[in-house]
């Protein structure tokens, strides 16, 4: 698994604009780099990023190779009611990870 | 003492390792490409300039990281938000970058990341708003050289 | 790789005959080469949230906790909690290992306490894991000023590094000095000439888009030179981080540090 690290504030008022900001361990290898055989290294990107909350989705993200390795991706949310904010990464080579943070909302 | 390095040994080594790029140099995507694709993403409506606020350090050290933050002028309500923010680059592999969707949820348009710049280059975000409307900022970025890379 | 030939050539036909005498910088005027970066970089490793160092320190905080080898112990088990007992250590190594008889560097004390107390086989060098361990206990100096130690093995092993600093090398005919005493402030094609002090090691460097080791940054700076690199671990790179320890010394830490 790979490590995640995931900021959201634990509280927030209702109606409030947080912020989110997320970092995941991941190359993100484009598919134009040599390796060190000099031979081309094939693909290996984290494809779309999704966050869920309060059972909608409320962003998500495509990436493509054009994304830095250990991809950053910071957005916003209102608010809205206590629970979980799932985080979903997925890409090439069946990556797949999950991270959740709970917000209590007041 | 130290011995001086004569100005044509420095030449002869450029000129040498100048040589020896042009067989690695990739195959970049073209200011045509990056239009097509930015076509194709507002499905040929028309685009304007403004609403969108493209943070782009002018002047970036290493093109593998650059902070990119965009920001859309929104009130984020169900009746009139951001649907869609897409960025585009003109002379990377691929003129993608990343496209993200928002919501009435989202509290404001907001993204930021970090993006990779095969050399110096143009970059613009493209957001689609609920009304269907579609509106634009570019950004020109330079790569320096790096002075010292590892090999 | 050519860019770095180019560059070089560059700077070398401009500064050329600047570049004779090394002088070391006035103490006043040494300063981490964080100041000297963009903006957009200083602000990436100031937030924790946006420090991609920071994935490899919490790695680093799992391994602390995980036990290892034949002893079946954990760095935990013996050294408690990474906040208080590791608190500083970052900031004095190099350090003179008696038993061995020569200095050691952070990573090469976790090496020990690994196959000596843990009983486990040591970590290969620059691997993610041996990484993230150092980061995890360089990161707990954070702030602190580093405090070269000052007994005669450390001192002979400084002095031995600063001949090494001051030493021409390479086809580029180039000493560290050239670049990090004489012109650092100065531009090396479009990027500014840094001070080099080791003050954010292990780190996070965009070139690398990986944490890496101040060892693995020098011999980067010795292939940029055209100088056969030391291998990892050679005590020639000890004494070179012995020098630029004691060449840093008062600069706060910062790892993990974020560079170019």
């Amino acid at each position: 698994m790979a490590r995640a690290l995931v900021n959201v504030p634990k509280r927030a008022h209702r109606g409030e604009v947080i912020e989110v900001k997320t970092l995941i361990a991941h190359p993100m290898e484009t598919g134009y780099r040599p390796g060190p055989s000099g031979r081309i290294l094939p693909r290996d990107i984290i494809s779309r990023f999704t966050c869920t909350y309060g059972g909608e989705e409320v962003f998500s993200a495509e990436l493509h190779p054009a994304v830095s390795a250990n991809p950053y991706l910071a957005f916003t949310l209102e608010a809205r009611e206590s629970g979980p904010i799932t985080l979903t990464w997925t890409g090439d080579n069946g990556f797949r990870q999950v991270e959740t943070a709970l917000i209590e909302v007041a | 003492m130290a011995k001086p390095l004569t100005r044509r040994h420095a030449l002869r080594t450029g000129a040498a390792a100048a040589a020896a790029s042009l067989l690695v140099t990739p195959v970049l995507a073209t200011p045509d490409e990056r239009a097509e694709a930015i076509r194709a993403f507002a499905g040929g409506a028309e685009i304007r300039d403004g609403r969108v606020k493209l943070d782009l350090p002018p002047l970036v050290e290493n093109g593998n990281a650059a902070p990119l933050g965009v920001e859309v002028d929104s009130p984020m309500t169900d009746a009139d938000h951001v649907r869609r923010i897409a960025v585009f680059n003109e002379r990377n592999p691929q003129p993608n970058v990343v496209t993200a969707a928002f919501g009435p949820r989202s509290g404001r348009a907001s993204l930021g990341t970090r993006i990779r710049l095969a050399t110096s280059q143009r970059i613009t975000a493209v957001a689609e708003m609920s009304d269907g409307t579609y509106w634009s900022a570019s950004a020109d970025v330079i790569v320096t050289l790096a002075a010292c890379v590892e090999g | 790789m050519t860019g770095c030939i180019l560059a070089f050539a560059a700077v070398l036909a401009v500064l050329g005959p600047s570049i004779a005498a090394a002088a070391e910088i006035a103490p006043p005027d040494r300063r981490s080469d964080t100041i000297a970066m963009s903006p957009a970089l200083r602000a990436m490793q100031a937030d924790d949230a946006a420090n991609p160092g920071m994935l490899s320190v919490l790695d680093g905080e799992a391994l602390w906790n995980t036990r290892a080898g034949d002893a079946a112990r954990s760095c935990a088990d013996c050294h408690g909690p990474a906040a208080t007992g590791m608190r500083g250590v970052a900031a004095r190594h190099p350090a003179w290992n008696k038993a061995s008889g020569a200095p050691m560097d952070l990573t090469g004390r976790i090496e020990m306490c690994r196959t000596e107390n843990q009983r486990a086989p040591p970590l290969p060098a620059e691997s993610p894991d041996l990484l993230a361990l150092s980061a995890y206990v360089a990161h707990q100096s954070r702030g602190m000023p580093i405090s070269p130690p000052d007994d005669p093995g450390t001192a002979a092993a400084r002095e031995r590094g600063r001949r090494l600093f001051t030493a021409r090398i390479g086809q580029l005919d180039l000493s560290c000095a050239a670049c990090h005493d004489d012109n650092w402030g100065k531009r090396l094609a479009g990027s500014p000439i840094p001070q080099g002090h080791p003050v954010g090691y292990p780190a996070y460097r965009l070139e690398w888009q990986a944490l890496g080791s101040l060892q693995r940054r020098l011999r980067n700076c010795m292939s940029g030179v055209r100088a056969e690199p030391y291998r990892f671990d050679a005590p020639e790179l000890v004494d070179l981080e012995a020098y630029l320890m004691g060449r840093a010394a008062g600069l706060a830490m910062e790892t993990p540090a974020v560079r170019p």
